[in-house]
C-alpha cells in the first residue's frame, strides 16, 4: 500500500505518454548521455541538439502563420494550383446552403425579437466556415459542434423543418423540449446534439475519434475509415478541455479535425484579451499536430484544407488535424447581445461591405457565368418560403409530453422518478387552475402511471 | 519490538484500547474466509455456485473483473494515467499484455482529457472504464461528469446517443497516511447529479460482481473503490463470470433494535462496533450496506428502519451534505418510517474538515464513534 503510494508520487514528477502503440520499454541504457555527444538524449526532447548560446525563443521574433486563400475578396482565384473540384449544380447547391443559413439567421433573429422563440444565434459572417469544411466530408464523419455551425447542419442534410423544430421546442424536437434554441443533434446526421459548455465537445471528439479508428481496426471489412470534426470558436480554445483535447488525439493517434472558428470575438472579448500568441493555429504544432491557417471567407480554401486534413487524419493509423479558419463574427454574438455596447458599428459594416464569404463565393459563381442577380433574388425568395413554412408549422404544433421531463435521465426510469412524475401528476390534478398543459401533448395525463416513456 | 516514542504517528493505537483495535480482516466475518462461504451468496448464478473460487484481495478481483470485461467484450477498452504497466495500485496488471495495447493504454496526465475522451468515445457506442488514479484529483473532470456524462442521454432525446458505456472508476477512502489529497470521498457530489450511478464496493466479492455490472450497465457509472482494502481485504472469490444487482442494498446481517447503514471500509468498524455493542448493551444491531449510493435502495432502508425504529447511518466524507444528509431525510420524510421512529436519526461521517495527515484516526468514524452511537441511540430512547 505505502509502496504503491509512493510509486505515485514519484509517477506524478516524471510522466510521459507513449507515442508508440507498443508498451513503451526504456531500458536505461539507451537514455544515457553519451560523452561529447551533439544532441540530447534526456528522454522528454529527443531530437534536440546541444547549443552553447544561451537565448529565449521569442514569439515576435517568429513570423505569424500564413492564411491560406484560394480566391481573393473579388472572387478572383490566387492559387494558381485551385481547381474547383465540383460541378456546378453541386457548386450551387453550397452556395444555396450557405444563403439559407443567412435568410434563416434574419428571419429567427427578428422572431426572438418579437418574443416567438427565447433564444437565437446567427452566424453571419461564418456560412463559408461551417458549408465549406462539412462539404469536404463524408457522410459517415462524425461532427461534434459549438453552437455556431448551423450551416454545418444544413450542408449535411437538415431541412428547414428540422431547425424549426428544434427552435420552437415543439412534438417533433429530437431533444424533447429540453434544451435551448439552436441545441441541434441529429442522429441520421452523425451530429453529436450541441451543448453549452464550451469545449467540452473538443476531447469528446478525440475519445469518438479513437472510436472509429478502433472499430474500423476490428472490423476492417464492414466498418470505414472515418473521421471526426470538431468546431469550435477561439475563445472556447482558452478553456482547459482544448489543451486536454489537442494533445491526447496527439498521443494516441485519433483521426479527428479540429476546426477553429477564429471570428475576433469572444462575446464581448477582443482576441487581444484572448491570447498572445499567433491565434490557435500556432498551438498545434506544439502538440506535434499538423496545422493550418486559412481564409474563412474563402469558401475555396475551407473545402481544399478540410479536403487534404481528412486524408491526413487517415494517415499513419490516424493522427489529428488543426485548421484555424479566420473570420469575422459579423451578428450580435446572440440574441441576448448588443455588440455595439464594445464594438464600433463602422467595422461591423466594414466588415459586411468588403469581405463577406456570401458575396465572394458568388462573385466566383458570376466571373464563371453560373450565377445572376435573378438566380440571387430568386433564390433568396424560395428559402425565405421554405422558412416561413416550416416557421409556421413548427409553431403550430404541440409541446412534447411532459413526461419527456422525467424520461431519458437513465436508460429506465428509476423508482424515484416515478414517485416525483406521479407526485407532479397529483399536484397538477389538485392545482388546475395555477398550472397550463394545455399545450403540451396530452396534458397532465402523460405523467401517470404505467405509461410506456414518450 | 518497536519503543513506543518510535512509533509512526499515524498509526498510532492506544494498547488499552478495546474498541479501537486494528480489524482484522482475516477474521472478519464480512469477508468469505472459505470457498463454501462464498457460494453460498444467493445473488450469485448457478453456475457460478457450482463452480472453483479463489482467494484474491480487492485489487485482484478488480483486475479479475476487468479482464472478463476486455475478454467478453471487445468495445471495451481501459485507460487512464499509468494503467499500462499495471497501475499505481496493480488493478490493471497484465491487462495491457494480454489485451493489447489499442484497448489498454496510458493518457497523458490530464482528468478532464481522460473523462472527455471517455464520454466521446462512448457515444461512439465503445464501453470505455476509465481510471482517475486518485478520488481526490477527479474534480478537473467533473465539468465532464456532471454538464456531460450525466446529461448525454436526457439532451440527445430522440437521437438515442448516450453515453452508457461508460465506467470511471478511482480509489477512494482515507488509507491511514493520505492526507488532504489521498483520502478523500467525494461520492456525495456525484449524488446530487441526476444521470449517474454511483457505487462503493465493501469486499472483492462485491467489487468483481458490481463493477462487472457497472460495466454492463447503459448507465454512466462512477464506480469508487476504497484503496484501504485493495491488500486489506482477501476472500474467496468465485472465478466464473458474475454481476451483483446495482441499486440494491445487501443485508449482511439482520437485527432488531437498530439499523446501521453504511458503505465500503467503513462496515467493517460497524461490524466491530455491533459485535461490541450486542455484547454489552443485549441489543440486536442490522447492518446494511447500501452498496450503490445513488439511486439507493430505499426500500430496504426504509423497511429495516420501520422494524427497528433507530437508525445510524455511517460514512467517512464529511458529514455536511454527504450521503447520511439524504439517507435521514429520506428516513423522516417517508411517513410510515417516521411514525416508526423511537430515535433521532444520527450521522457518523468525517468531522467538517479535509483530512489533515496527522489527525486521520480523529475523523474518520472509527468503532468507538459508532459504538457510541449505537449505545445512544438505544439506551436514551
Amino acid at each position: 500500500m505505502k509502496r504503491s503510494l509512493l510509486r505515485h508520487f514519484a509517477a506524478h514528477s516524471s510522466k510521459h505518454a507513449a507515442l508508440t502503440t507498443a508498451i513503451p520499454r526504456r531500458l536505461a541504457s539507451s537514455l544515457s548521455q553519451r560523452p561529447n555527444a551533439q544532441n540530447v538524449s534526456f528522454p522528454g526532447a529527443v531530437k534536440s541538439d546541444f547549443t552553447n548560446v544561451m537565448s529565449f525563443v521569442q514569439p515576435a521574433d517568429i513570423a505569424a502563420l500564413p492564411t491560406y486563400r484560394a480566391i481573393d475578396a473579388e472572387g478572383e482565384p490566387v492559387d494558381s494550383s485551385f481547381v474547383a473540384d465540383l460541378s456546378d449544380s453541386e457548386i450551387v447547391k453550397l452556395y444555396r446552403d450557405m444563403l439559407f443559413v443567412a435568410v434563416m439567421d434574419l428571419t429567427m433573429f427578428d422572431a426572438q425579437r418579437q418574443g416567438r422563440v427565447s433564444f437565437y444565434m446567427v452566424s453571419m459572417g461564418e456560412e463559408a466556415v461551417c458549408v465549406g469544411s462539412a462539404s469536404a466530408l463524408e457522410k459517415d464523419d462524425v461532427v461534434f459542434c459549438q453552437y455556431r455551425e448551423q450551416g454545418v447542419f444544413r450542408q449535411r442534410g437538415f431541412t428547414a423543418i428540422d431547425f424549426m423544430n428544434q427552435l420552437f421546442s415543439n412534438s417533433q424536437d429530437p431533444g424533447r423540449g429540453r434544451n435551448m434554441p439552436v441545441h441541434y443533434g441529429s442522429s441520421k446526421l452523425n451530429i453529436h446534439t450541441v451543448s453549452s459548455p464550451l469545449a467540452t465537445q473538443l476531447p469528446q471528439a478525440s475519445g469518438a475519434a479513437y472510436a472509429l479508428k478502433i472499430q474500423h481496426q476490428q472490423n476492417p471489412g464492414s466498418v470505414p475509415p472515418r473521421v471526426v470534426v470538431a468546431y469550435f470558436g477561439e475563445g472556447a480554445a482558452s478553456e482547459g478541455d482544448f489543451h486536454a483535447a489537442l494533445n491526447i488525439a496527439a498521443t494516441r493517434g485519433c483521426p479527428v479535425i479540429f476546426l477553429c472558428r477564429n471570428n475576433g470575438y469572444a462575446i464581448s472579448t477582443p482576441t487581444l484579451e484572448q491570447y498572445r500568441g499567433d491565434g490557435i493555429a500556432s498551438r498545434g504544432i506544439g502538440y506535434g499536430i499538423d496545422t493550418i491557417r486559412v481564409d474563412g471567407n474563402d469558401f475555396w480554401a475551407v473545402r481544399a484544407a478540410t479536403k487534404r486534413a481528412r486524408q491526413l487524419a487517415l494517415q499513419d493509423g490516424g493522427k489529428p488535424v488543426l485548421i484555424e479558419a479566420m473570420t469575422y463574427r459579423v451578428s450580435h454574438h446572440s440574441t441576448s447581445d448588443d455588440s455595439f455596447a464594445y464594438r464600433a458599428k463602422v467595422e461591423v459594416e466594414e466588415w459586411k461591405r468588403r469581405d463577406n464569404p456570401i458575396a465572394r463565393l458568388r462573385k466566383w459563381m458570376e466571373h464563371k457565368g453560373i450565377w445572376s442577380e435573378d438566380l440571387e433574388q430568386e433564390a433568396r425568395q424560395e428559402i425565405k418560403r421554405e422558412v416561413l413554412e416550416a416557421f409556421r408549422k413548427a409553431e403550430a404544433d404541440k409541446k412534447p409530453a411532459l413526461r419527456n421531463m422525467f424520461t431519458d435521465v437513465y436508460e429506465d426510469m428509476t423508482p424515484e422518478l416515478e414517485k416525483q412524475m406521479h407526485r407532479l401528476h397529483d399536484l397538477l390534478e389538485r392545482y388546475p387552475d395555477e398550472y397550463d398543459v394545455t399545450g403540451f401533448d396530452g396534458g397532465k395525463k402523460s405523467l401517470q402511471k404505467g405509461l410506456n416513456d414518450a | 519490538m518497536t519503543w513506543k516514542w518510535q512509533r509512526a504517528a499515524y498509526s498510532s493505537l492506544p494498547p488499552s484500547a478495546r474498541l479501537n483495535v486494528p480489524i482484522d480482516y482475516s477474521a472478519t466475518p464480512l469477508l468469505a474466509q472459505h470457498n463454501q462461504t462464498a457460494l453460498r451468496n444467493p445473488e450469485l448464478p448457478d453456475a457460478v455456485r457450482g463452480g472453483p473460487t479463489q482467494r484474491m484481495n480487492l485489487f485482484q478481483a478488480i483486475n479479475d473483473a476487468l479482464s472478463t470485461a476486455l475478454s467478453e467484450d471487445e468495445r471495451v477498452m481501459i485507460f487512464g494515467e499509468d494503467v499500462a504497466f499495471g497501475g499505481v495500485f496493480r488493478c490493471t496488471t497484465k491487462l495491457a499484455e494480454t489485451y493489447g495495447s489499442q484497448r489498454v493504454f496510458n493518457t497523458p496526465l490530464c482528468e478532464q482529457g481522460i473523462m472527455g475522451f471517455a464520454i466521446g468515445a462512448a457515444a461512439e457506442g465503445m464501453r470505455p472504464v476509465a481510471e482517475i488514479q486518485f478520488a481526490d484529483y477527479v474534480y478537473p473532470a467533473f465539468d465532464q461528469l456532471v454538464n456531460e456524462a450525466a446529461k448525454y442521454r436526457y439532451r440527445d432525446g430522440a437521437c438515442g446517443r448516450h453515453v452508457g458505456g461508460l465506467t470511471v472508476r478511482m480509489p477512494c477512502g482515507g488509507v491511514g497516511h493520505g492526507a488532504l489529497y489521498h483520502s478523500q470521498s467525494p461520492e456525495a457530489l456525484f449524488t446530487h447529479i441526476p444521470g449517474l450511478r454511483v457505487v462503493i464496493p465493501r469486499s472483492p466479492i462485491q467489487a468483481k460482481g458490481l463493477l462487472l455490472s457497472a460495466i454492463r450497465s447503459n448507465d454512466p457509472v462512477v464506480f469508487l473503490e476504497p484503496k484501504i482494502l485493495y491488500r486489506a481485504a482477501v476472500e474467496q472469490v468465485p472465478v466464473g463470470a458474475y454481476t451483483l444487482p446495482l441499486s440494491k442494498a445487501e443485508i449482511l446481517k439482520a437485527g432488531k433494535d437498530v439499523t446501521v447503514v453504511s458503505y465500503g471500509q467503513p462496515l467493517y468498524n460497524c461490524w466491530a462496533a455491533i459485535d461490541k455493542a450486542e455484547k454489552d448493551l443485549g441489543i440486536s444491531a442490522e447492518l446494511i450496506d447500501l452498496r450503490t449510493v445513488y439511486p439507493w435502495d430505499k426500500d430496504a432502508v426504509f423497511a429495516s428502519v420501520r422494524k427497528t425504529g433507530r437508525c445510524i447511518v455511517v460514512h467517512e466524507s464529511m458529514v455536511n451534505a454527504g450521503v447520511g444528509a439524504e439517507v435521514a431525510a429520506s428516513i423522516q420524510e417517508d411517513e410510515q418510517t417516521f411514525l416508526k421512529l423511537e430515535a433521532p436519526v444520527q450521522r457518523v461521517a468525517g468531522w467538517s474538515v479535509p483530512t489533515g495527515l496527522l489527525y486521520e484516526r480523529f475523523n474518520l468514524p472509527d468503532v468507538a464513534r459508532i459504538y457510541d452511537s449505537i449505545k445512544k441511540a438505544v439506551t436514551e430512547y
